[in-house]
């Protein structure tokens, strides 16, 4: 496999990606966002059990392609126990490393943690939306805005 | 010839026993010579849309080198030029489909804007409360959603009819369907996500046996087969350019004569008048009723010139062609571990949609694109289909004129690669 696509695809992605983690309803969820991908018919329903500020439980369902469902995994593992501030921050991170790459100023990896194994995603521009489906629907979930979120 | 020839109307094409030198063709598309990450292009995503020959990129090249003027306006030299080329286009869009008349085809954006036309038209004419209008479980979204706003604005009820596993429509389903309120029937000459060829003439004497009215969605058909709208009988038959190896922002509404000058006209505009005072205008003859506004002269041209080409080749030669790559691509694909297609009808054209274990047509798009190959991953804006089946999505290669056995070799390849990640 050649460079880039071993970045994108790298062992860890696929394993998310095929099993992927958190991937289930949640009973007693306090918050829950749709997240839609008009363009390859991506759908995730994300689910959050906050208490207070902290983000106590979280977890998806839904289908997609390998990029989309280990970007909801990873996400939905890292985020417990994280307040809201710091969900948004990590959103940020995760936003500017698919987006801009490595080139994109500094980009802390270590700050990332796990996220780190997309940062092959930025030289796949189509499949940044893939990447960020999950982090998208967050947000909105977080807000609490009704209606579903769409990458287009 | 196989039972797929009685399902659809062919006309006889001129074309020398096997003289068609896919090599030679090749190097009539520009495009097709570059390499994409390094690799030879392998373009399969034809009905998405096709790639042009240099006759098409010529023949816009020079109209507006030596032509460019405004159509059916000016007395000066350059708009009479630019009226016969375009006049001239329709004719031999007229002849390419055997309309009997030129006035029967009607220049439009694309095959969408053709049926949003009829449904604004005839639609809002006919469909009161009450009716229905009938159409099938494969369209496409540009044959779905102008029929269900119609439906809406006219308290009106869609009905649809379903396919069986393989792709095919249930013609006794549909035949139940016609109805006293049916209306209308919409239906796909080949589906787009399926490749399935539906018995056009047999629907439509169905149909009209019931006093429905047809309109036959053409985009996939006709860069497959010959289209004889007079052996088809369909009322109306949309198309577009660019999937015909023409130019994109052109496409063809044909109309029987006689029901386009018995409908109202569409948009308002300059062309389409014959005089206006503030208390009334007259609307101009048809095909001239449908076509407000300049335009898109350039592109007439253009299609004339992708319908002057694939006659050169010879339809019967191309569907020969893609019978082959299509024969030999459902041969090797299932070679492929864990592929499954998607639409398997006896009648086919053009198209091979498949899933694949455990891989999202997404991740396959992405990882084919990496080794030159060009496919579409997606719903191929026909969702009621992938929900029929029970998936979001599929990959799609489809085929043109200029494909190869070399390049369905390489599809084959690359998915192999596929499976390599996804291992």
């Amino acid at each position: 496999m050649k460079g880039e696509l071993s970045d994108l695809y790298q062992e860890v992605v696929v394993d998310h990606g095929k099993r992927p983690r958190n991937f289930h309803k949640l009973e007693g969820a306090t918050h829950k966002a749709e997240g839609l991908n008009p363009l390859c018919g991506d759908h995730l329903t994300l689910y959050i059990k906050l208490d207070g500020d902290v983000i106590q439980e979280v977890s998806f369902e839904g289908s997609g392609c390998a990029i989309s469902k280990a970007s909801a995994s990873v996400m939905t593992g890292i985020l417990k126990g994280k307040t809201k501030g710091e969900a948004e921050v990590l959103f940020d991170r995760f936003h500017a490393m698919v987006t801009k790459g490595p080139g994109g100023g500094e980009l802390d990896l270590e700050a990332l943690g796990k996220l780190a194994i997309f940062s092959g995603v930025w030289e796949f521009p189509t499949r940044v939306k893939c990447a960020s489906l999950a982090w998208h629907t967050l947000h909105s979930a977080l807000r609490g805005e009704g209606a579903p979120v769409s990458t287009e | 010839m196989n039972a797929n020839a009685e399902l659809r109307a062919i006309r006889p094409e001129s074309s020398e026993a096997g003289g068609y030198d896919v090599e030679r063709i090749r190097r009539d598309f520009p495009i097709l010579s570059q390499k994409v990450w390094d690799k030879p292009l392998v373009y399969l995503d034809n009905a998405a849309t096709t790639q042009k020959p240099r006759a098409v990129l010529d023949a816009i090249q020079s109209y507006y080198e030596e032509s460019n003027a405004n159509v059916h306006r000016g007395v000066h030299l350059l708009s009479e030029k630019a009226t016969r080329l375009y006049e001239e286009a329709r004719i031999e869009i007229a002849r390419f489909l055997n309309a009997r008349d030129p006035r029967e085809v009607i220049f439009v954006r694309g095959a969408t804007e053709g049926i949003n036309l009829v449904a604004q038209t005839l639609g809002r004419q006919r469909v009161g409360p009450g009716d229905e209008v009938l159409i099938t479980g494969m369209e496409h979204h540009s044959n779905i959603v102008p029929w269900q706003m119609l439906c809406e604005e006219r308290g009106a009820k869609l009905v649809v009819c379903s396919f069986d596993d393989a792709g095919q429509l249930r013609l006794e389903e549909l035949e139940q369907k016609m109805g006293p309120h049916t209306k209308l029937l919409a239906v796909t000459h080949v589906s787009n996500a399926l490749g399935t060829v539906n018995p056009i003439r047999r629907i439509v004497d169905m149909a009209h046996r019931h006093g429905v009215r047809v309109l036959v969605d053409g985009a996939q058909a006709a860069p497959h087969l010959a289209v004889d709208v007079q052996a088809l009988d369909a009322d109306f038959y949309v198309l577009s350019g660019h999937k015909l190896y023409g130019p994109t922002g052109i496409g063809i509404l044909y109309g029987k004569s006689e029901i386009l000058e018995a409908i109202p006209p569409w948009q308002g505009g300059g062309d389409m008048i014959l005089s206006v005072t503030f208390e009334k205008t007259v609307y101009n003859k048809i095909p001239y009723k449908f076509e407000a506004g300049t335009p898109d002269i350039a592109g007439a041209v253009g299609l004339a010139a992708a319908v002057r080409y694939l006659s050169g080749l010879g339809l019967a030669a191309v569907e020969a062609h893609e019978a082959d790559l299509l024969a030999y691509g459902t041969r090797r694909l299932a070679e492929v571990p864990g592929l499954r297609m998607i639409g398997t009808a006896a009648a086919k054209a053009g198209v091979l949609s498949f899933v694949l274990d455990e891989v999202h047509p997404h991740d396959i798009g992405t990882i084919l694109d990496r080794e030159g190959v060009a496919v579409r991953a997606g719903h191929h804006c026909a969702q009621p289909v992938m929900q029929r089946y029970g998936i979001p999505a599929t990959a799609r290669a489809s085929l043109g004129l200029y494909n190869t056995r070399e390049e369905i070799d390489a599809l084959v390849t690359a998915l192999l690669k596929v499976n390599e990640v996804f291992r």
